[in-house]
């Protein structure tokens, strides 16, 4: 190049996208991950939030097999998509419970009116303190619990339909 | 002035301004860009003295304290690790509660403790990295 | 129905926007074939058309609540007021993303329309490059963003429009930044085209200013009203917190008024023309990156729910194409373009080049400052660069501007004399000099931003009318008075900056209902809390008595609870008084009777809004003068 004046400004651009492009393809980690993966749950006791549906507590996730728990709320447009998911899940034989956040007991019987019922424990958490004690940050989040009241894995947002054979696996590996 | 003369000076120029807008740039970003830190990490490398840093953990349950001029909380931060005596002179956020995740803006004091000039409080509407989570962050999707 | 309606105007309109894009670039390659290059303009028409009337389905769609729309069901809730569902059309991804490219539609259907100046060849290059980036961004839309996607099965009721977006200013906040920054893609265009044609000429200069005279003055208008809008809603007391969403728009808002002088370089004396067309790509490319890198959240949300990640990719390969497309065309034919006139370096032209080197460099500190802690989380580290970085980056390099903008106006062009020109600023340097002396004085103790700031913004208050010296008034053409206001506008502007910096008095007090306290010259007693209920929100109000010399008001400032979605906000109560504003705001309760207050008396704050209205108002006159010249012109 006899001029390499002219060429300094898109050098400059590709130099800009380059590294805007490293810093968004690499997987950061940014999210507030649970520091509980890998430990016993914390000990709490959640109410029943819908007649005739129990509630939650550290104990009725202990010794009973792995399961799901899952982090909802039924004014959460995300947790309306992964509905189908939760209950291809449940088809398939994983036990899944809920923590409800900030919710009312009229909405959650709604929602799962409409977008099916994959739960066998819903527990209320009115001002989400369980689940920032589960170190969860949003909704929804989705806790794999082994048998023995251990958080094995957190997923982190909506289960979208290509993670489901992943789950159901996992869920097994820990039978 | 030649048409060569006047384009080499104005390349100059353009030059010289564009270095020194990154040398002021890079020095100032060198003093105030605020590093996130955890309780932990303070605990393992040491005080960031004399700069404006954020840090992030939990609040200790039990550890809030309010004093008695009504604006004034001191509470303590806690990565499960290691934990940070915060004093906070201002408006909490709303979501700001015992064992709830925060991020607090400020400084440290040689003595350890941490005087926070702004707190954020995790909100649960939507994911957020933990260096954005808070108020601040509503404006940003605002008008995405 | 509706929203398959919108959905294939937006497919046609795509279509037509390949056509516009494939006709034009026919019609350059073969000048015997005229019928081509003459069906470019009509294309970009419809093609305008098409997507206003895709904008209005939408809203349409949002008016009926009609949740089986996924967009309307995530964003809106049937027991809005109307005026934010038609809100809630773009106050979200989707939407604005729709919105984006109606107004890119519509100001290449203008261009198409109105601009006559234009050689003919260069137009019809202009109209293919604003044809391809439309083409881009519908693709976009339709392959990653569908704002018309549907929900299945339909949710009987929306999850809600963020409360802070239930505001009338900042429901039409968006609409007026985004003709801001969409209208600098006609002067991107017109840069691409005339390196096309290879006709950077001074008519080229002429025809390009008032598309980006008027795109600036939309961005002034959505900057100015923004900080308004944060100063007042957010209840932090701060008017600009160099957010990146700020950022985003004040970038572009800088290219622009680079551009703005520039191009009167280049109009009047045939001066700076590869710099021009520099800036014209520069400053487009900055609104793509504030929309779409920031502003968007593509990175600063990690969740795939949040971000389709196909969409990060989408966008990042546009901005490769267009910008990076953009500078290859400069770097290939900027040998081509003549040297422009030559000028010595004191002159009317030096002096708009020192403003162009320094809107330059603010610009690349701005753009450090937002996009650092990006790559910064890339590689693993996580940081914010707050404002303590842009005060002290920027500040000094905006002050030194500032003083260079009193001096400009005052210079001749080609050539000038600096004993002449010391003459011609005396009494700007004596006003300056007088409020240094004044503020040391009367304001001690004052930092030296403020210090600097108030000095320089009564020299330039001065020097900024000074060019109306001497003048007949009534003959002084519209664009001359434009200058004028504009640059006493950011002397407004500034001073009232360095008022707040400098002379702001703040208190944070727990009362009980009964007590009161004092801050600056009012004095502020609780009276009472009391709840308050409205059609989607509870707050508790307090009751404040405001007592100043000249009387007493009161004041109600709230903390509103809204139920859908779930969120807490803070309405500040402002009294504005002709020396400032009063500015209260409801925290907690502290568990013993007492409620927490934060009280700020901000002397002259209005004045920063005052003058971006002043900026606008002098763009707006500029705009309307050099209209009337054209047309003189043409009938002449």
């Amino acid at each position: 190049m006899k001029r390499p004046l002219p060429w300094l400004p898109l050098i400059g651009f590709l130099v800009l996208l380059a590294v805007v492009a490293a810093g968004l393809f690499r997987p950061a980690d940014r999210v507030v991950h649970s520091q509980l993966v890998g430990k016993p749950l914390p000990d709490f006791t959640l109410q029943p939030l819908i007649p005739g549906r129990p509630g939650l507590s550290r104990a009725t996730l202990t010794g009973q097999g792995p399961r799901l728990l899952n982090v909802f709320a039924s004014w959460c447009i995300p947790c309306i998509a992964e509905a189908p998911q939760l209950l291809r899940l449940k088809a398939a034989g994983v036990p899944i419970d809920a923590i409800a956040i900030r919710d009312t007991a009229v909405d959650v019987r709604r929602f799962l009116e409409r977008n099916g019922d994959p739960y066998q424990r819903i527990g209320d958490d009115r001002d989400s303190a369980v689940q920032l004690s589960l170190g969860s940050s949003g909704v929804p989040e989705t806790f794999l619990i082994d048998g023995q009241g251990r958080v094995v894995r957190q997923y982190v947002g909506d289960i979208r339909p290509d993670d489901v054979d992943g789950l159901i696996a996992d869920w097994k590996a820990l039978k | 002035m030649t048409a060569k003369n006047q384009r080499l000076t104005l390349v100059l120029l353009a030059l010289a301004a564009v270095a020194a807008a990154a040398l002021l740039a890079l020095s100032a970003l060198g003093d105030q860009a605020a590093f996130f830190y955890a309780p932990s990490d303070v605990a393992r490398n040491g005080l960031p003295l004399g700069k404006a840093v954020r840090l992030g953990g939990m609040v200790e349950a039990g550890s809030v304290r309010r004093a008695a001029d009504g604006v004034t909380v001191h509470f303590v931060v806690t990565d499960g690790r290691a934990t940070t005596p915060v004093t906070f002179a201002g408006i909490v956020p709303d979501l700001f509660r015992e064992k709830s995740g925060v991020v607090a803006e400020g400084q440290f004091r040689p003595d350890g403790a941490f005087v926070a000039t702004n707190l954020l409080a995790k909100h649960d509407e939507k994911y957020m990295p933990p260096e954005l989570a808070g108020k601040m962050h509503e404006t940003k999707t605002l008008e995405q | 129905m509706i929203a398959e309606a919108g959905l294939a105007a937006l497919w046609i309109a795509a279509a037509l926007a390949a056509l516009q894009l494939a006709l034009a670039a026919l019609g350059l390659v073969r000048p015997a074939a005229p019928e081509l290059s003459a069906a470019v303009r009509p294309v970009a028409i419809v093609q305008g058309v098409l997507a206003a009337a895709a904008m209005l389905l939408l809203i349409a769609v949002f008016q009926q609540s009609d949740m089986s729309v996924k967009l309307v069901a995530e964003n809106s809730h049937s027991a809005k007021p109307w005026i934010y569902k038609i809100a809630g059309a773009w106050g979200n991804h989707e939407g604005s993303m729709l919105l984006w490219v109606t107004i890119l539609g519509l100001a290449g259907g203008a261009v198409a329309l109105f601009e006559r100046q234009l050689d003919e060849r260069t137009a019809i290059a202009t109209l293919g490059a604003q044809a391809a980036i439309a083409l881009g961004f519908y693709a976009f839309l339709l392959l990653a963003s569908n704002p018309f996607a549907r929900l299945y099965p339909a949710p009987t009721e929306g999850a809600g429009l963020n409360p802070l977006l239930q505001d009338p200013g900042l429901a039409f906040h968006p609409p007026t930044l985004y003709a801001g920054y969409v209208g600098l893609s006609v002067a991107f265009s017109f840069a691409v085209g005339a390196l096309v044609t290879r006709d950077v000429e001074r008519e080229f200069a002429r025809a390009m200013r008032p598309w980006v005279l008027g795109a600036w003055i939309f961005l002034t208008i959505g900057i100015t009203a923004g900080s308004y809008w944060a100063y007042y809603e957010l209840g932090w007391g701060g008017w600009w917190f160099w957010d990146p969403v700020e950022n985003a728009s004040l970038m572009p808002w800088l290219a622009a008024t680079a551009l703005l002088h520039s191009v009167t370089v280049l109009a009047t004396r045939d001066g700076l023309r590869a710099w021009t067309v520099m800036l014209a790509v520069v400053a487009f490319s900055m609104s793509m990156i504030g929309t779409f890198l920031v502003r968007s959240g593509i990175l600063t949300s990690v969740h795939a729910f949040a971000v389709d990640p196909r969409r990060g990719a989408f966008i990042l390969a546009l901005l490769a194409i267009y910008i990076g497309g953009a500078l290859t065309l400069f770097a290939l034919r900027v040998g081509t373009v003549r040297q422009g006139r030559t000028f010595e370096l004191v002159s009317r032209e030096g002096g708009l080049v020192a403003n162009n080197l320094l809107l330059s460099v603010i610009l690349g500190i701005v753009l450090i400052g937002t996009l650092y802690p990006i790559v910064a989380a890339g590689f693993g580290v996580q940081l914010s660069v707050g404002p303590p970085f842009f005060n002290k980056a920027a500040g000094p390099i905006a002050l030194l501007l500032v003083a260079i903008m009193g001096v400009g106006p005052l210079l001749r062009w080609r050539r000038d004399d600096l004993s002449a020109l010391a003459e011609r600023i005396t009494w700007p340097l004596v006003a300056t000099g007088v409020a240094f002396v004044v503020a040391l004085l009367a304001a001690m103790p004052i930092g030296v931003l403020p210090l600097l700031g108030l000095s320089l913004a009564a020299g330039l208050a001065v020097a900024s009318v000074a060019p109306l010296w001497g003048r007949n008034l009534r003959r002084t053409p519209l664009f001359t008075w434009g200058m004028v206001i504009a640059h006493l506008g950011i002397a407004v502007s500034l001073a009232g900056m360095a008022c707040d910096a400098a002379f702001t008095a703040e208190r944070l007090v727990a009362l009980a209902p009964g007590q009161a306290t004092r801050v600056g010259p009012w004095r502020v007693t609780l009276d009472g809390i009391s709840p308050v209920v409205a059609d989607n929100w509870s707050a508790l109000q307090a009751r404040l008595t405001v007592e100043r010399d000249e009387g007493v008001r009161r004041l109600y400032p709230q903390s509103r609870t809204f139920s859908d979605p779930p969120t807490t906000t803070s309405e500040s109560a402002i009294a504005t008084v002709a020396d400032g504003q009063l500015y209260t705001v409801l925290g907690q309760p502290d568990g013993q009777g007492r409620w927490q207050l934060r009280l700020w008396w901000k002397p002259f704050v209005t004045l920063i809004w005052a003058g971006g209205a002043l900026i606008a108002l002098g763009g707006a006159l500029s705009l309307a003068g050099r209209l009337m010249r054209r047309r003189q012109e043409a009938v002449a």
